[in-house]
This record gives C-alpha cells, structure tokens and sequence, in this order.
C-alpha cells in the first residue's frame, strides 16, 4: 500500500517541512524562502521585538517594500517608513525603497518567484506567486514577525481544488475577464482554506503575466494558495531572471481534487464587477452605459506592462473623455521604463491620463487616486469592497479588464466597445 | 476554556477587512487610537454597542474577508471584544485571531437566532455556544488541539517570548 498520491503543491510544503510525506488537514512547521513586509505593517517591527526578536534569522530572505504608500502621503507614514529602514539597516535585510513599485511584481522581475519555493509576505495577494509554481500566501504582521526569527512557520496543509480554463476566449478578452466570470460563477469563498490551481489549454497559452491575473484573484476566491503548473513558459520566464536553481514537483497521478471546475471561455464576453463585491459579475454589455468619474489602471492586478500596453494602444489617438478622469499608476520602475522605451507613456499622457510614481496607489485606498462618495470608479485592481479606494463606503468601484478600462475613459461611460 | 458575555450582533455575510477598520487608519501607530474606527466601514453604531452593549461579537459568514491586516482583530480587541462567534471566516483573519489569543468560533446557527444584548456562555473546546436566557444550545466546530494550544499559550507572541527565554536559558549564563 503506497501513500496517498500527493499534489505539487503538498510536495512543496512537505520537502520544506523535512518530511517526505503530508496530507490535507495535517498541521505541518514549514521552513520559507521569502518573508515580506510591507510599508502599512510596522507593527510586524513591534511584534518582533516584543517576542524578543534580535536578529532575523536570514537577512538575506527578508524583504520590506516600500510600496504601499509612496511617496509617503503624511507624516505618520513618513515616520513608519523612517522605522522600516532604520530596522533593514540593523538586521541588514532588503530594503525595496519607494521608487521601486508593487513588491509582488518586483518579485518575479528579480527571479525570486520561482517553482518550489516557500513565500509569505504580509499581504493578502500573496497568492500571486503561484503563477511560478511557488506555495505563497499571505500572513498576518504578528505571524511574519514569528518567521523573522524562527525562518519557518505553521501551515494547515490545504486541499486542492482545480479550475479548468478550455475552449477558444475571443479577441479582446483578457485574464482579468475570466477571473471576474469564475467568480461570478463561483463566489468569493469556494477557495477558502484551498489552493485554486489554474489548468487547461487557456492557461497554458497565457504569458506569465496574464497567469499572474488568476493566481492574483485567487486571493478574492478566498484561497490559501494558488497554483499553475509551471511550464516552458514558467521556466523561460525564471531563467531570464535568475541564475538560482529551483525545483518543479510534480502532481502524482491520480491525485484527487477536493473540487473541480471547468469554464469554457469560447463566446466570454468582457466582465465587470459592479458594486461591493467581487462576485457581482456581469457582461459589459449588459450594464453598459453607467456614467464613470474615474478610470484607475493599476495594482499588482492590472498595471503590469502588457496592461499598460494594452490601455495605451486602446487610447492612441483617442482622449480621455470630458468629464472622466484616468489615473495611471504602473506597477514598477521597469514597467515605467518599458512604458518610455515603448512609446506608451506619452499616449496616456497625451490622452490626458494622470500618471503617477509605481505602486499600489489607489488600490489601496491610501494615495493617489482616491474616490469620494457617491463617485464611481472603474478600477483594473482586484477587489471593491465598500470604502476600498479611499475609506468612502458610499463610493462605488467597479471591476474590469484593462482593455474596458481604456474604453470606458474614452466613453467616459462603461463599456467594452472601442469607439471611432 | 470558557467565556461568557453579551452578545452584539452583526449578522452579514463578507465583512471585510475594509470594513472592520478602513486602510486609511493603517499608519496609526496607537491601537486605542486606532480602535476608534473599528467597525466604522460597517456600521457606526458598533463600536459603541461593543462598550455599552456587550463584548461578544456575533456576525455571518466569510468574515474578515480581504485583506491581511492584522488591524481587523487588533481594533476589535480594543474595543474590548472577548470573543467572536461567526458562521465562517476568511483564513488570514481567523490566523491572525489566534496569533493574538482572541477566541474565535464557528457557529452555522448562533447568527440567526441571538438577539442583540442576549447573554452567551461559549465553551471553546467543545466548540458550543449556550444562549443562557433559552437554555438553548449552538453546537459549532470545535477548534483543532493546536488551536486550542495557541489560545492556552495567549497566543503567538508569549509563545515566541517563552521560547526566546529557553533558549537564553540553554545557553546558560554568559561569560566564561
């Protein structure tokens, strides 16, 4: 009698466990290769040391960025990233200063997402790096200041489930589209206490950054986790980061999904998220027309460099419509870099949008970009929960792809259809 | 362990982070200042019922959605909140409610059938609620042992303290 047959990503937390073998529901201590914090969690600093924390435990692996609020909007956050880099100085961590952009993006742009590995960072889109094949999810500021000193922590090892993505999505349709229609379909907690594992023909033929869109969703999904099996793609996308080894576990045969689901994408329509909540999907087409205030492309979600590609050649030509505001905030220094190079920045800029320093601005609802009450705003970001983009819970934010994004600012109005 | 109380009721489902206490107030480096706007995304009403009220908190399902905010059981604590009772509730909060010694159950029925200001008495480990006034009682999930170990320890923080000090201890006195 062999061992129940074990997912990739059970693989994953057993090798970092020291253990050959774990099942679902086990609580297991696994050891992390990446640990981060974010600039909002200094309290991660104060737990650190009311625990009696003096050094961390590998400096090398601890990562603070700088990238929630920046440049700093006020003094109490001027005075919290003050804190953070008097702490990165003393235990000789990295520090991702503010004119870096979105850790989550800078990660994979430094090779430091890759297969296998083991990532927490104190924020609830963690789960993005399962587009690489890496067990990452995100963890409260007291939890992370446990693994600062210990370099591991405890996990519930997760039941699996898997969302099949087939079928021939048309012209237009972006990543964001189909994570919106899962979670129309599916609701904001069928991943709960789960990993969600993307497959299928669909995904297989997505760039790294589009699978980054679903993994990154998983998160409004409830899951623990996400997970793409990495590939080609994956592996020529971690290469042209990093020299590091990693290691591709692979999902035994007859391994048994807690859940499966298959969406067929052929005849998807664009998908928006109106108003409070991330499973209240439904066709651009059929809600089409809503007047909109302002159009926000960015976040890790959507202000990528495809994203802004994407926006900027919808907008080419064409002006942000009177009445309607367009704020830009691209997710990276690089991602602005690549935006210059190519042309893009001064389309959006001749467009009318306002783009601001990379971050997570307005997804945050901290800076740049904040939406007043009684404002809608459509937003490439990844969730719209009430007083989401700026404390307002009477402000009204919708979800959609970039490519909605850059036909509603033109419209001024929702919609997915460019216009003349 | 056994907690018993006033209950306040919240009974929606999807309460998020957002809610339980707005990104804006994240920088605020004073918890009692903080805990000022618990709730506020929710309902203004909250944070007074918590003082006047009760200290039971009672609310629906996927609680504690969004983001990782360790703030969402910090104000709440604050705001003298010994307990909280939910239908369910998104994993990074409920981590981080044990991480900080606040008890939390599961409870499908509770929800519906207590009124506000009614009396509870929870008994953690068999993971059931009484409602004192109707004799009546919620049978809900019992939390896992290791839970129950965190909750006994106070939480992560004095469990990470104990082990600091046994390692000193190990080391023995320095010098030598």
């Amino acid at each position: 009698m062999t061992a129940t047959a074990m997912h990739a990503v059970h693989k994953i937390l057993a090798a970092a466990a020291g253990r050959d073998h774990v099942r679902p529901g086990e609580i297991v201590t696994a050891k992390v290769d990446l640990a981060g914090i974010n600039d909002v969690y200094l309290i991660a600093v104060r737990s650190f040391r009311e625990m009696l924390g003096t050094k961390v435990w590998d400096p090398g692996k601890v990562y603070i960025f700088l990238d929630h609020n920046t440049p700093a909007s006020d003094l109490k956050v001027a005075e919290a990233q003050k804190a953070f880099r008097e702490f990165a100085g003393e235990q000789g961590c990295h520090l991702i200063e503010i004119n870096e952009g979105i850790g989550h993006n800078l990660l994979p742009e430094r090779g430091l997402a890759r297969p296998g590995s083991v990532i927490v960072i104190t924020d609830s889109h963690t789960p993005i790096h399962g587009a690489y094949g890496a067990f990452a999810t995100g963890l409260g500021a007291t939890d992370i200041a446990a693994v600062l000193i210990d370099g591991s922590t405890w996990f519930r090892v997760p039941d699996v489930v898997n969302v099949r993505l087939t079928g021939k999505p048309g012209a237009g349709i972006m990543a964001k589209d189909a994570a919106l229609c899962i979670l129309g379909r599916l609701g904001t907690d069928f991943g709960a206490y789960r990993v969600i594992e993307f497959s299928g023909p669909v995904v297989e033929a997505l760039s790294m950054e589009e699978r980054t869109v679903l993994t990154v969703m998983a998160t409004e999904m409830g899951a623990k986790s996400a997970f793409i099996k990495p590939d080609r793609t994956t592996i020529d996308d971690v290469k042209g980061h990093t020299n590091e080894p990693f290691t591709i576990h692979e999902t035994d045969p007859g391994f048994r999904y807690a859940a499966e689901y298959e969406f067929d994408l052929t005849g998807l329509k664009p998908q928006v998220a109106l108003p409070h909540s991330v499973d209240n999907v439904r066709n651009v087409e059929d809600v089409e027309g809503i007047q909109i205030d302002q159009v926000f492309v960015g976040s890790c979600t959507g202000g990528k460099s495809r994203d802004i590609e994407a926006v900027a050649k919808a907008l080419a030509g064409k002006k942000v419509a009177s009445g309607t505001r367009l704020v830009v905030t691209m997710a990276t220094r690089e991602t602005v870099r690549q935006a210059i190079r190519k042309g893009h920045y001064q389309i959006l800029l001749d467009a009318g949008a306002s783009i601001t320093s990379p971050g997570c601005g307005a997804c945050s609802g901290l800076l740049g970009g904040i939406v007043a009450a009684h404002e809608k705003c459509l937003s490439t970001a990844n969730r719209n929960f009430p007083g989401r983009m700026g404390g307002s819970v009477e402000a009204e934010v919708y979800l959609a792809s970039p490519l909605t994004a850059a036909a509603t600012a033109v419209a001024g109005k929702l919609t997915s259809r460019e216009r003349p | 362990m056994k907690i018993s109380g006033k209950v306040v009721v919240y009974n929606h489902d999807n309460v998020s982070t957002d809610q339980i206490i707005p990104g804006q107030y994240g920088y605020i480096q004073d918890m009692k200042e903080m805990a000022e706007h618990a709730l506020e995304g929710a309902d203004r009403t909250l944070r007074d019922r918590l003082r006047t009220v009760g200290s039971i908190f009672v609310a629906g399902n996927n609680f504690g959605c969004g983001s990782s905010r360790e703030f969402a059981v910090i104000v709440l604590i604050e705001s003298g909140v010994k307990a909280v009772v939910v239908k369910s509730a998104a994993r990074i909060w409920y981590r981080n409610a044990v991480n900080l010694g606040l008890p939390v159950l599961f409870c499908p029925t509770l929800p519906d059938s207590i009124a506000e200001g009614a009396e509870v008495e929870i008994d953690l480990e068999k993971g059931a609620v009484l409602d004192v006034a109707t004799g009546a009682v919620h049978q809900g999930e019992p939390p896992s042992e290791f839970i129950i170990g965190m909750y006994k320890e106070g939480g992560v923080k004095p469990l990470m303290r104990k082990k600091a000090l046994e390692r000193l201890q190990e080391k023995g006195p320095a010098g030598g």
